[in-house]
């Protein structure tokens, strides 16, 4: 089953700042959508060491969002883009997508 | 303190300053989404504290590591745990933490820093300090060597300073020669007892042996005295 992300870190670390929290939303909300764009080129070219620190870059949201199973595939993910092994992409598109839709909730 | 955040991810740097707000004494004076503006910047000013992302595009935290050519404090913030073990050859770093970061773990790394700052304060301090002083016994001034004194005992309105070779009753007050002796190696523990901390032999409930002295610790120093040992 799919884990789904929320906002527990967010609101734990806002507190009562709803400014932080609107502000943290709206710079996820911004810099998912390019990253996820740089990792699909980066992917697509096939340059291993370049969506090897796309993923990277990614799995500091996917933490972010509470998704510690994701955080676990993603880390197995970057281990194998070391080897210049693409396994785990898969699951790891699966996830983009999932933090992609719930997004859009925000 | 203040500090600067070096991190080319936007959420990491609004993170860090968020977490920095609930620190005392902790001040965000600039951040940086690359690290070469952030070596222009240590270049021109001072800070205590750096935040220091490892993985950066083009020039990563290593590179600003192997260039950076002046003491700093740096707490590193990676997403993997791995390459902190590659930086910690490095002597600038404190800690490091792992991301997302949760702010009990912030503040322990944070406290970190303000203890390698007030160590380094300190042997500052001590390196101006003499290795000795002069006290007036009898019309006679005489040298007494720091290092010697294992503990100074209040005498009414005289104090009692015992050294290894002997001991000097002067006309002084405890208060007045606690400003002439390092914080580093002397401690009062007692309204009429200061110790030097190298000298001690064994601490005991609220009391602490020194030579063949047994000195009575004050319910409120205690905690100074335990901050001066160098426990296991």
């Amino acid at each position: 089953m799919i884990e789904k992300p929320n906002l527990n870190y967010v609101n734990n670390l806002s507190g009562d700042d709803n400014d932080v929290k609107k502000l943290l939303i709206d710079v996820i909300k911004t810099e998912f959508p390019e990253e996820k764009k740089e990792y699909y080129e980066s992917y697509h070219n096939k340059e291993y060491k370049k969506i090897e620190e796309n993923v990277h870059r990614l799995k500091h949201k996917i933490s972010i969002l509470g998704l510690v199973k994701s955080y676990e595939i993603a880390n197995e993910y970057e281990h194998n883009l070391r080897v210049k092994s693409t396994d785990k992409s898969d699951d790891f598109d699966i996830i983009l997508l999932v933090i992609t839709e719930y997004l859009k909730t925000l | 303190m203040n500090c600067i955040i070096i991190d080319d991810e936007k959420t990491a740097r609004i993170i860090i300053k968020k977490l920095s707000s609930q620190v005392e004494n902790l001040t965000v004076v600039d951040e940086f989404s690359n690290a070469i503006q952030a070596i222009k910047y240590l270049n021109e000013n001072e800070v205590d504290l750096v935040f220091l992302d490892f993985h950066m595009p083009d020039f990563n935290g290593l590179d600003f590591l192997k260039t950076i050519n002046k003491p700093l404090k740096i707490i590193l913030t990676t997403s993997d745990p791995n390459f902190a073990i590659e930086a910690f050859e490095y002597d600038s770093i404190i800690d490091y933490l792992l991301k997302p970061i949760e702010l009990p773990r912030f503040i322990k790394a944070v406290q970190k820093v303000e203890n390698h700052l007030s160590i380094a304060n300190r042997n500052t301090n001590d390196t101006k300090i003499k290795n000795d002083f002069y006290v007036n016994i009898d019309r006679r001034l005489i040298k007494i060597d720091l290092h010697s004194i294992y503990m100074i005992e209040a005498k009414g309105d005289y104090i009692n300073i015992r050294t290894e070779e002997k001991n000097y009753i002067v006309h002084s007050t405890l208060k007045k020669i606690e400003e002439k002796l390092p914080d580093s190696l002397f401690l009062k523990v007692h309204r009429s007892y200061i110790i030097n901390v190298k000298k001690i032999i064994d601490i005991e409930d609220n009391s602490v042996l020194i030579k063949k002295d047994i000195v009575p610790i004050s319910r409120s120093k205690k905690s100074d005295l335990m901050k001066h040992l160098d426990l296991l």
